[in-house]
């Protein structure tokens, strides 16, 4: 029976792959505590090419640390101490000698917008100047290409000279997709990018999440569950610091789980 | 139900008579300030002239002008800020953007707040020890100078990672997360925003070691120089110890005279501080966040 509706669903074309199954990142035993106190207990996962990972899970489960680890951030905070490995790309992170470099690679936006106290044209255009574009048309480009992106360059196109901190909330958000778009990362890591932003403007960005799908890799940590399953195509559930389940996003939302509890969140039961 | 209870009432009076005795205490701040200034004003007013401003004091400084001090003070405050400001820019950036926080650090942080509060007769021993005999700079506006930088770097630090660490860590961290390094960040986000805070210290720094007295006397300041400072190298006169020689050490000095020469030291604080009270509010109405 299920092979069989499996077969449908292939011969409609939905079961084609929609990512590559070699893994871009490894994360083995990872473990992180601050002070002492741990946020995370031994998790292994994969992370494939080209697919949306989804991360769901209360607040307080682990889920923005885990965030933090893959892009070295415990170096930005003496507190937070991180064990086991994660390899990008079969290289364990720890060997980049030069973290700025690994960073660079890592496009990144957490939940509270940072507007630098740039221009928005500047803020955009941050990165590109990091990698060495000088040239005004190609920066150009790369400002107006990514702020349409990131659904803001009709709001902010006559204004590229005010101040980036000085936008609403919901546009400083979208501002720091856009400028995580502008590193042109190979990984892009989202940290409940939607909390400040309308769900008009929510929609447009993750219809853009869709299509970036075949440049790069996204890792999306969501308080919304129905953004999960609208958009990731593997989720993974933490609860508590322990990493309760993973699968096809698809399965977890039908109830095919090997875990109670990851339905009894997805339901709204507790959480 | 809309009628103030009798503990409202008794509230608005405390808290109206807060606020009086809080405005008579600034009131009384700025008292002291006018009464100086108008004295100074009053007194050394007539003493003022384009002669005693751009002449050499005569009979035994009784008489005359005070261009030797005028030009000797200014030498003073700009060699000493060419040692102290980038030596304390730069100390004060390590220990807010770079240094760990850890026991050396800890230990550097106490040494530097031990040091502002050294007493200035101690800095003017220090430096007669250190650059007059030790370095051999004999007494000269360079000993003199090192020995105020010494005095105010202190300032220059505190004030300086102040107004970095005022510059929101979520700044740092978006850049760092871009991929830039500590020093792009510093240079192209944490400066721009933190500039003006720091010319704050350097404008108390000019403050201070434009009236200092101590520390020069015996590390270069000399009671009459009939020529101007050639170099960094010479023995000069300054404003301060020029004032307190005059007023101290010599008879027959006119008190006209003696007021003028005050009259003019703190116009020159003053004025220094106005050029950088304007310069930072022309940067800070340039940007912020």
């Amino acid at each position: 029976m299920v092979g069989s509706a499996a077969e449908t669903a292939g011969a409609t074309g939905t079961a084609v792959p929609r990512y590559d199954e070699s893994p871009i990142i490894e994360v083995r035993d990872l473990s992180i505590s601050y002070n002492q106190a741990p946020a995370l207990r031994s998790v292994d996962l994969d992370i494939y090419r080209h697919e949306i990972f989804g991360i769901i899970g209360p607040a307080n489960s682990g889920k923005t640390s885990f965030l933090r680890a893959l892009n070295r951030m415990d170096a930005f905070n003496p507190a937070m101490d991180v064990q086991g490995s994660i390899r990008i790309n079969g290289k364990d992170i720890n060997d980049w000698r030069n973290e700025y470099a690994l960073r660079s690679r890592i496009g990144v936006v957490f939940p509270l917008p940072v507007g630098l106290p740039l221009t928005v044209y500047e803020n955009v255009a941050f990165s590109p100047r990091l990698r060495g574009i000088r040239k005004k048309a190609e920066l150009d480009e790369v400002v107006e290409r990514c702020l349409t992106r990131a659904a803001l360059w009709d709001e902010v196109k006559d204004r590229l000279d005010s101040l980036g901190s000085l936008l609403s909330g919901g546009q400083q958000q979208r501002l720091t997709i856009a400028r995580a778009l502008a590193q042109e990362p190979e990984l892009l890591l989202l940290d409940e990018f939607s909390i400040a932003v309308d769900p008009v403007t929510t929609m447009r960005i993750e219809d853009v999440l869709r299509e970036l799908r075949s440049e790069l890799t996204i890792v999306l940590v969501t308080n919304l569950v129905q953004q999960a399953r609208r958009l990731a195509d593997r989720t993974a559930f933490f609860l508590m610091g322990d990493l309760v389940e993973i699968g096809e996003t698809e399965d977890l939302f039908e109830g095919k789980v090997k875990d109670e509890r990851t339905t009894g969140y997805i339901e709204g039961r507790f959480g | 139900m809309f009628t103030a209870t009798p503990l409202n009432r008794r509230s608005y009076r405390t808290q109206s008579l807060a606020k009086a005795a809080f405005f008579l205490m600034t009131v009384a701040l700025v008292i002291p300030v006018l009464i100086i200034l108008g004295t100074l004003v009053v007194k050394g007013g007539p003493a003022i002239s384009w002669e005693f401003l751009f002449t050499p004091p005569t009979n035994n400084m009784t008489a005359g002008g005070i261009l030797p001090a005028l030009v000797g003070t200014i030498w003073l405050v700009v060699v000493a800020l060419l040692a102290s400001v980038p030596v304390g820019v730069a100390a004060a950036l390590y220990l807010s953007e770079y240094a760990p926080d850890n026991l050396l650090t800890r230990v550097i942080n106490l040494a530097i707040i031990n040091l502002a509060g050294v007493p200035s007769i101690v800095h003017a021993l220090f430096g007669f020890g250190a650059f007059v005999l030790f370095f051999d700079m004999g007494a000269s506006i360079l000993a003199a100078s090192l020995t105020l930088a010494v005095m105010t770097l202190p300032v220059v630090i505190v004030a300086t990672r102040e107004s970095l660490q005022a510059v929101p860590q979520a700044f740092r961290e978006a850049c760092w997360n871009m991929g830039a390094t500590r020093w792009q960040t510093i240079r192209k986000v944490v400066l721009p925003n933190s500039i003006s805070g720091i010319l704050t210290g350097v404008i108390l720094e000019v403050s201070r070691t434009a009236g200092e007295t101590a520390p020069i006397m015996f590390t270069g300041a000399a009671a009459y120089v009939a020529f101007l400072p050639q170099g960094v190298f010479d023995q000069t006169m300054a404003m301060s110890y020029h004032l307190y020689f005059i007023a101290t050490q010599q008879t027959g000095v006119p008190e006209e005279l003696t007021f003028g020469v005050a009259l003019v030291l703190i116009s020159i604080v003053l004025a220094m501080n106005a050029v950088s009270i304007g310069f930072r509010a022309y940067l800070r109405g340039l940007k912020k966040w």
